[in-house]
């Protein structure tokens, strides 16, 4: 069953065009990955899909809902999650309270209910608290829970976006570049991860730049230059594909 | 540790409530109205802060006091109702401007957020000058009664009116106190740290926005009420440009990352403003240095202070590398 799908998704900067008619459909329960060369508009179809840009034309519609131009935490509470490139934490919090924050979604707070901090809502925060611990052990960071996400390593930030994105319940998980500066024991780590993520019935859409994490990663690929895009299919294909080998290598 | 610090936290307010129990009895009536309008500004400043927990630096602030104290005015005034019951009418009555305000306030950010505020705020003073009725043009309102009696307490006595603005003052600090510290407070934060991530995991940042203004205004509403029924009178200049500029120098000054920062800002600055008395045409040019100053030397204000004298002697202490940091802050 297809849940994501683009429509003609078009952005222009003023006279750039950044995404430039592009068509995708998302089938539940595989790991799709999106790639091409900087500048090839990827990200930008993650913030249209977000709702954090707002598509110039064509439609981005979730499981048969027209959900274009609706605002991020709309689209967050549909289900759609993503992390940010460069890692994107609230830094000065520790581990576990940035997972806490991103279980909002599904907890939402009563100001009566902080005021008199009831039996119920002390309850209610135990377990947000267990629900969070649970992600960062997914994650594999459990043990640093208590430390300040800002002075984490770069590989357990990185975990730590994912885990946040978990935390909002997602049917579908984009993650924009999560594997970007970690040595190949950590990518390894990554990947295996989000394969296991997949396994438990999250839907995920990749960009990334590391070919090898894609390749060996994800069953379809779609690949992307100069807004457009260019092919689409299993790995081996995409590779011989020569448009693909031009966009990468360039004109021989 | 952490036990150690709630327990001087405790004993500094239970020193503080006994000072102010005492303190009517042995100033004189100009002290204590000095301290009267202290704690009318400090419900303020609190209140000021709160905003800035998103991030946002309101330039309305003063003028949603002045909503509040007009709203008061007019309540007991023109109506005739009592103080009693326009006191909570008339916060809620600042808090709905405030959501008013908040509307088109919550969709801007940074410094389009500062100026659209002081639009807002001034077009709030052109609707009390312009409408002369029943705000009363730049003249304003007068004759605006007391609280009326409690079982034979005259609240137009100072004494007794210091003493209801204190509770008030204690009500509203913790009612605030107690925001910022939970989740609620927690998201305030996080909207500021990292707002797009913040919409990524579902926060209404709009939402939460309005709220902060809301709840605010509903507590700059509360200083307002006192205020106008301290002053018996309310004109549309007590809450311009001079008393804005007060309001961020004492947050500046106090700095707003503690709930009691500002409000150590406006302590001292009062503290100031009384030794200055005999130089009363100079104070807002002081004031104005005291901001610049301000934020040349201590960028993060009197709260500051404690932290740095600690990491001085923690210097110190380890190897002598004090006067090198002190040279580098004087250069800064």
């Amino acid at each position: 069953m297809v849940i994501l799908e683009l429509q003609g998704l078009r952005k222009q900067f003023g006279e750039l065009v950044a995404v430039d008619d592009v068509d995708m459909s998302i089938e539940e329960g595989e790991i799709r990955g999106l790639i091409g060369p900087n500048g090839s508009g990827k990200t930008t179809i993650f913030n249209c899909i977000t709702g954090f840009l707002h598509p110039t034309g064509g439609k981005v519609i979730w499981k048969g809902e027209d959900i274009t131009g609706k605002p991020p935490h709309v689209v967050a509470g549909k289900g759609l999650a993503r992390t940010f490139q460069l890692t994107n934490l609230f830094r000065d919090m520790t581990a576990l309270q940035n997972v806490v924050m991103a279980c909002h979604l599904h907890t939402g707070v009563g100001l009566v209910g902080q005021y008199l901090m009831t039996r119920r809502t002390k309850q209610r925060d135990e377990e947000i608290e267990e629900k969070a611990i649970t992600i960062l052990e997914t994650m594999g960071i459990g043990d640093v829970k208590d430390e300040i996400a800002g002075a984490l390593p770069h590989g357990h930030q990185e975990a730590l976006g994912v885990a946040m994105a978990l935390a909002t319940e997602p049917k579908i998980l984009l993650l924009d570049e999560p594997v970007t500066g970690m040595n190949p024991s950590e990518t390894k780590d990554m990947m295996e991860r989000i394969t296991r993520l997949r396994d438990s019935g999250v839907t995920i859409l990749l960009v990334e730049h590391d070919m090898k994490a894609v390749m060996s990663t994800c069953e379809q690929i779609t690949v992307m230059n100069f807004g457009k895009k260019i092919c689409e299919g299993d790995p081996e294909g995409v590779c011989s594909h020569e448009e693909v080998i031009e966009a990468y290598l360039g004109r021989s | 540790m952490r036990n150690r610090k709630t327990l001087a936290t405790e004993i500094v307010l239970i020193v503080l409530a006994i000072a102010g129990v005492v303190a009517p009895f042995l100033l004189g009536y100009y002290y204590i109205d000095v301290l009267t309008m202290l704690f009318i500004n400090i419900i303020l400043v609190t209140s000021f802060h709160l905003i800035t927990l998103t991030g946002n630096w309101s330039l309305a602030h003063v003028a949603l006091m002045g909503a509040g104290a007009y709203s008061s005015a007019l309540i007991t005034g023109s109506l005739g109702w009592p103080f009693w019951l326009s006191l909570p009418l008339s916060a809620m009555a600042a808090a709905v401007i405030g959501l008013i305000m908040s509307y088109p306030l919550a969709r801007t950010k940074g410094f389009a957020f500062f100026i659209a505020s002081y639009a807002a705020g001034e077009a709030m003073v052109l609707c009390w000058t312009r409408f002369k009725v029943p705000f009363g043009g730049w003249t304003g309102l007068t004759n605006i009664p007391p609280p009326e009696n409690i079982g034979g307490i005259d609240f137009s006595d100072p004494t007794p009116y210091y003493f209801l603005t204190g509770i008030v003052m204690a009500v509203s600090l913790w009612l605030m106190y107690r925001l910022g510290r939970s989740r609620i407070g927690a998201t305030f934060h996080a909207i500021h740290s990292q707002e797009s991530l913040a919409k990524s995991i579902g926060i209404n940042v709009t939402r939460y926005k309005m709220l902060v203004f809301v709840v605010a205004a509903f507590f700059a509403g509360v200083a307002g009420v006192l205020l106008v029924h301290r002053m018996w009178a309310v004109e549309p200049n007590q809450f311009r440009w001079v008393p804005t500029l007060y309001l961020l120098v004492w947050a500046v000054f106090g700095g707003t990352r503690t709930f009691h920062g500002s409000i150590l800002g406006v302590a001292a600055l009062t503290l100031v403003g009384e030794l200055l008395v005999p130089l009363a045409e100079w104070v807002p040019m002081i004031y104005g240095l005291i901001l610049i100053l301000t934020l040349l030397f201590f960028p993060e204000g009197l709260e500051g202070i404690p932290h740095r004298v600690q990491s001085l002697f923690r210097k110190r202490r380890t190897g002598g590398e004090a006067p090198e940091d002190l040279l580098m802050e004087g250069q800064d």
